[in-house]
């Protein structure tokens, strides 16, 4: 594994490994000493040409604590509000050493163009590329659920997960199905048709208008944003009418097995897709979401640059114990 | 292949070392037994299950992962982690016993140092190993040896333990006798 870009370009066994290698930074996190040497001396930068709070600030905590030096670039500010371009933007990088590129940008692809360029030697992670992927967003998503409602320790064989809302402009829904079916889990995706995208139908999920016939024995239930300053048109009649058939309020809630959970990739429209009392409510784990971001992406790094390059990590811990 | 270490010894090596912690450390109020997965960690809950034995008294024993503080991470593909479980009393102000299964170049030991460091102060640090095989490239020793093997540099040490490879045996693998 050289770069993330995309979840099809794990397997399932490196999504797993990615799962528990997480799983054990988490612990080193709660421990007394945040920081390990692990990535001393590597660079790595954050080059966000969209706005960004939690990814950016995640994967900058995930690589200090790892020792890493973090170089944080966003658009505003730098040359590429001057009109630079992500090649010439990526040589300079190059130039100064980066070991790897956490990319943001609003060109789905854009995280692909630059790994599969010779622009650069670096390792890239993609943090959300348009309307294409978010892959270390669906990861953290995976090891939330995994860590309250797994039944193995493996994948999630069984879990029913609902994904809602705008599913046309989410990144992290592709991401998210493409994963949780990769584990095994039981996706459904809900949400009005004019905000599902085309082709949907060969994705590896059921897919609804209905989001109450949905509810029924979900074991989590993912709330995305309302992406309004991607529609350019109109997608549904007013805000009051998509809160009413599709947002998540107290009545939605009640419908809710005791142990299911509310998450949301952040940052929400609170009153639209998702409301106040669902949001900080019991059930809720969109706080925690954030603080497993961190180990995930700690894991992500972990995997990508403490090593050589020559194998995988899947399999290959057989020799722990003997140098 | 020839077997250096066969089931009985290896069970009478862990009965001496654990008699041996004990007399350092005038008994186990005071000592936590860390075991360097993989192997290393089987070895601290056998010598545990000795010292309750003889103590009849519960042991303070978990894991060390060093994974994370190894010297050598760019030069191998990535690794899994295992897991570092702590017992209850922590490190600090005890006497830690590391507990690994091969001890060769010191690097290992030299990472759990490390490691520990970042957990807390102990008392003490010691040493046990099953084997000893010589050839350290760091100024590290054992406390505690289960058998010195002398070996040269391009046979490697095998060793195999019930819990995971179902049977007790210390192999020597390779290079011209």
């Amino acid at each position: 594994m050289k770069h993330l870009l995309s979840i099809n370009d794990l397997s399932k066994a490196e999504a797993i490994a990615i799962l528990d290698t997480a799983q054990e930074l988490a612990r080193v996190s709660d421990g007394p000493m945040k920081k390990l040497p692990t990535l001393r001396g590597r660079t790595i930068v954050n080059l966000f040409a969209e706005d960004s709070t939690r990814t950016r600030i995640s994967f900058e905590a995930a690589a200090k604590r790892l020792s890493a030096d973090v170089i944080n670039f966003s658009a505003k500010g730098s040359s590429i509000s001057k009109g630079e371009s992500l090649k010439d933007t990526a040589q300079t990088l190059q130039a100064m050493g980066a070991d790897a590129v956490i990319i943001r940008h609003g060109a789905s692809g854009a995280a692909q163009r630059l790994a599969d360029s010779k622009w650069m030697s670096g390792a890239v992670i993609n943090a959300g590329d348009g309307t294409h992927e978010h892959p270390s967003q669906a990861l953290l998503d995976a090891f939330t659920i995994r860590k309250h409602l797994a039944k193995s320790t493996d994948d999630l064989t069984g879990i029913r997960v609902v994904i809602v809302g705008d599913v046309l402009h989410s990144r992290v829904a592709r991401s998210n199905v493409l994963l949780l079916a990769k584990l095994g889990a039981d996706v459904t995706l809900v949400a009005p048709p004019t905000l599902l995208p085309v082709g949907v139908e060969s994705w590896p999920c059921k897919v609804s208008y209905d989001f109450d016939s949905a509810l029924a024995g979900v074991d989590a239930v993912m709330m995305l944003r309302i992406q309004l300053e991607r529609m350019s048109e109109l997608f549904f009649p007013n805000a009051r009418e998509y809160s009413r058939y599709f947002g998540l309020n107290g009545d939605r809630l009640k419908q809710l097995k005791p142990t299911a959970l509310v998450m949301h990739p952040g940052p929400m429209n609170r009153g639209l897709e998702i409301t106040a009392d669902a949001a900080d409510g019991a059930r809720s784990v969109i706080v925690e979401q954030v603080s497993n971001g961190v180990s995930v992406r700690m894991a992500i790094l972990y995997m990508l640059l403490a090593g050589s390059q020559e194998g995988d990590l899947a399999g290959d811990n057989k020799e722990l114990g003997t140098m | 292949m020839s077997l250096a270490l066969p089931a009985p010894d290896i069970t009478r090596a862990i009965t001496r070392i654990s008699h041996e912690i004990l007399e350092r450390n005038s008994g186990s109020d005071s000592i936590t037994l860390l075991g360097i997965p993989t192997r290393g960690a089987h070895l601290a809950k056998r010598i545990a299950q000795v010292i309750e034995g003889i103590e009849k008294m519960p042991v303070q024993v978990g894991t060390l992962d060093i994974t994370l503080h190894r010297d050598d991470l760019r030069t191998r593909p990535p690794r899994a982690l295992m897991p570092t479980l702590i017992p209850s009393l922590g490190v600090e102000g005890r006497n830690v016993v590391l507990i690994d299964d091969v001890l060769f170049s010191g690097r290992t030991i030299r990472a759990a140092l490390d490691a520990l460091g970042e957990i807390g102060r102990p008392k003490s640090v010691q040493l046990a190993v099953l084997v000893d095989r010589g050839h350290r490239e760091l100024p590290i020793r054992a406390d505690f040896v289960g058998k010195n093997l002398p070996t040269s540099i391009d046979q490697s040490v095998v060793v195999h333990l019930s819990e995971l490879d179902g049977a007790d045996e210390v192999l020597i693998e390779g290079g011209s006798k």
